[in-house]
């Protein structure tokens, strides 16, 4: 008998896997803003502190110099939290994204699930903006063991990229190892009637969802959307096609985030089909812990259930 | 080596200042103010200072120059090309299209721009990163970086000057070309930024400051001395006349981001001859 892996948060992932990569051979450096305690990168450190630079509070000088940095050969992993990856989006374009260096941002404390902290540490708007970058690939984790595959798809690849980590301890879903491919979305569970697409902590609810939908005699697919960008254009396509509704879920704004990306591929799709959306309604967050946040945003498994009923109603 | 080591400077810095009003005028835009004001500095980095080799423009222990004042392409374009870098014919694409002479630096358009920039304040940060990847692989070649005093406004400047002194960072040399005028005024009147030489030591940096960024032998004496700085990063604000060199743009305002016209455009090349 297996046992089940304890909760993990992806931001957990960071640190260890970049130590096991340079031990193969990688020739990482790590960036960092005074945060490499929450984030994990201090592990790193920890093992090579001729190659971590600590930039103090200063993100703007940190990605500029990540940029620099990357152009004598070597990965640039730039480790902060999302908000404060978002204070340097200036420096992201035009010292990474526009001469497209190779800097992977790793970021973690993403979503509402910052919780207590409140509105200012909580970043509903993060990977909007990096997807608004061109040459970024922007990727958020499911689980922990996702987030390490990851990292090890970062390092390997030249070129900007962001993940985004989370802070709370969250189930484990790939229990048997990683199934990241950069760019491709993974049916965690397939279904008739609708596809549900989530990513980071939505896809573990989207599946308790999708289980409690099929006792109520409604068949979900569940997508785990890993890569935001590029995104998987023939996997949204295909389940438009196959289910005829979708349902979008997400800890970030629907209107700048996997929601309106997955529409406007849709939109262009030769079959569009009724979506909904689940995450940020337009709003800022708040303090409570962070599974209070959550059930406040309506980002829970009940959630979910609600806009797929709701979806599923729309195509009668 | 040095490349353009035996190059007569003074005809050289007569030729580029000519090539920034041809491209700016046929463009009918760019920068010429600070392109003019720049043109010593960087005729003696590239002739005299820099270990540097157009022939092979990514040799990994090539020293690095990073413009940060970007809107000032005219004059790193022209230096370029002067020094071998690409055919003087090619400057006259200048900001115009399929050309690789954009308006605003792009890293690699041509090779030998080591950087991207046009928002201001973010050279700095990118010369120090580079700096620490060439330490770290022990090369122990130098950066360059060139700065305008209204660029000094941006926090992100003093974030750079902060984390080089931290880090210990030698063989990184700022330059600041301070002609005393940004975009829309003179820079005392848009944002006091003075004492910067004061600013500069009191955040760990070996600093020079009051040399005549057009006295081609001052100019050499000064980035000598920070080219050889070990243990801190070095400073060196040398004080220019905007516009140098074409007397109705000289310290005028009007001249930060204008295109001369046509009457204006053949008297700044009958001065320039």
């Amino acid at each position: 008998m297996t046992t089940t892996p304890a909760p993990a948060a992806t931001r957990e992932a960071l640190g260890p896997a970049l130590v096991r990569l340079q031990q193969n051979g990688a020739d990482i450096v790590v960036v960092d803003a005074d945060l490499g305690k929450s984030t994990s990168a201090r592990t790193f450190r920890d093992a090579y502190p001729e190659r971590f630079f600590t930039f103090g509070v200063a993100e703007q000088n940190m990605i500029s110099a990540a940029g620099g940095l990357s152009t004598m050969g070597h990965v640039v992993v730039a480790s902060t939290f999302a908000v404060f990856a978002e204070h340097a989006f200036d420096q992201l374009r035009m010292s990474v994204a526009q001469p497209k260096l190779n800097v992977k941002i790793v970021a973690s404390h993403g979503g509402v699930s910052t919780g207590e902290d409140g509105a200012s540490a909580q970043s509903v708007e993060d990977y909007a903006l990096f997807s608004s970058l061109v040459n970024f690939t922007v990727c958020v984790p499911a689980d922990v063991v996702e987030a390490e595959a990851m990292v090890a798809a970062a390092v390997a690849t030249p070129g900007p990229w962001y993940i985004r980590t989370g802070r709370p301890k969250i189930p484990v879903i790939y229990t048997d190892g990683p199934r990241f491919q950069v760019g491709k979305a993974d049916m965690l569970r397939d279904g008739t009637d609708v596809t549900i697409v989530a990513c980071g902590l939505l896809v573990e609810r989207s599946l308790r969802a999708a289980e409690a939908l099929e006792r109520s005699g409604i068949s979900a697919r569940v997508l785990n959307m890993g890569t935001i960008r590029p995104l998987d254009v023939e996997a949204l396509t295909a389940a438009a096609r196959d289910t005829g509704a979708i349902v979008v879920a997400e800890e970030h704004l629907t209107h700048s985030g996997l929601g309106a990306m997955c529409a406007q591929a849709i939109a262009a799709s030769t079959q569009p089909v009724p979506m909904e959306f689940v995450g940020v309604q337009n709003r800022y967050g708040e303090s409570a812990t962070w599974d209070e946040v959550l059930e406040i945003m309506g980002l829970t498994a009940e959630g979910v259930e609600a806009a797929v009923r709701k979806v599923v109603a729309r195509k009668r | 080596m040095v490349a353009g080591a035996g190059t007569d400077l003074r005809a050289l810095t007569k030729r580029v200042r000519r090539h920034v009003v041809e491209m700016v005028y046929g463009a009918q835009s760019g920068h010429i103010g600070g392109s003019m004001s720049s043109t010593e500095i960087l005729a003696v980095l590239y002739g005299r200072i820099m270990r540097h080799d157009p022939q092979r423009p990514d040799w990994p222990e090539r020293d690095r120059f990073v413009m940060s004042k970007g809107h000032c392409t005219p004059v790193q374009y022209a230096t370029l090309a002067e020094n071998g870098y690409f055919p003087v014919e090619e400057l006259s694409t200048f900001r115009k299209k399929g050309s690789r002479l954009q308006g605003h630096s792009v890293l690699g358009k041509p090779q030998g721009v080591e950087n991207s920039a046009g928002a201001l304040g973010m050279g700095l940060s990118f010369g120090l990163g580079i700096r620490l990847g060439m330490r770290l692989n022990n090369i122990d070649a130098h950066v360059y970086v060139l700065m305008g005093d209204g660029e000094q406004d941006e926090g992100q400047v003093w974030e750079a000057a902060m984390a080089a002194a931290h880090h210990n960072v030698d063989r990184l040399v700022a330059i600041i070309d301070r002609n005393g005028i940004q975009n829309d005024d003179f820079t005392r009147e848009t944002m006091r930024t003075e004492p910067l030489d004061e600013k500069y030591r009191a955040f760990g940096w070996e600093v020079r400051a009051g040399i005549d960024g057009h006295d081609l032998d001052a100019v050499e004496a000064a980035l000598a001395w920070a080219r050889d700085v070990r243990g801190k990063p070095a400073l060196v604000i040398f004080d220019t006349v905007k516009g140098k060199g074409v007397s109705f743009m000289e310290n005028n305002p009007g001249f930060h981001g204008a295109a001369p016209n046509a009457e204006q455009f053949a008297r700044a090349m009958e001065e320039l001859a």
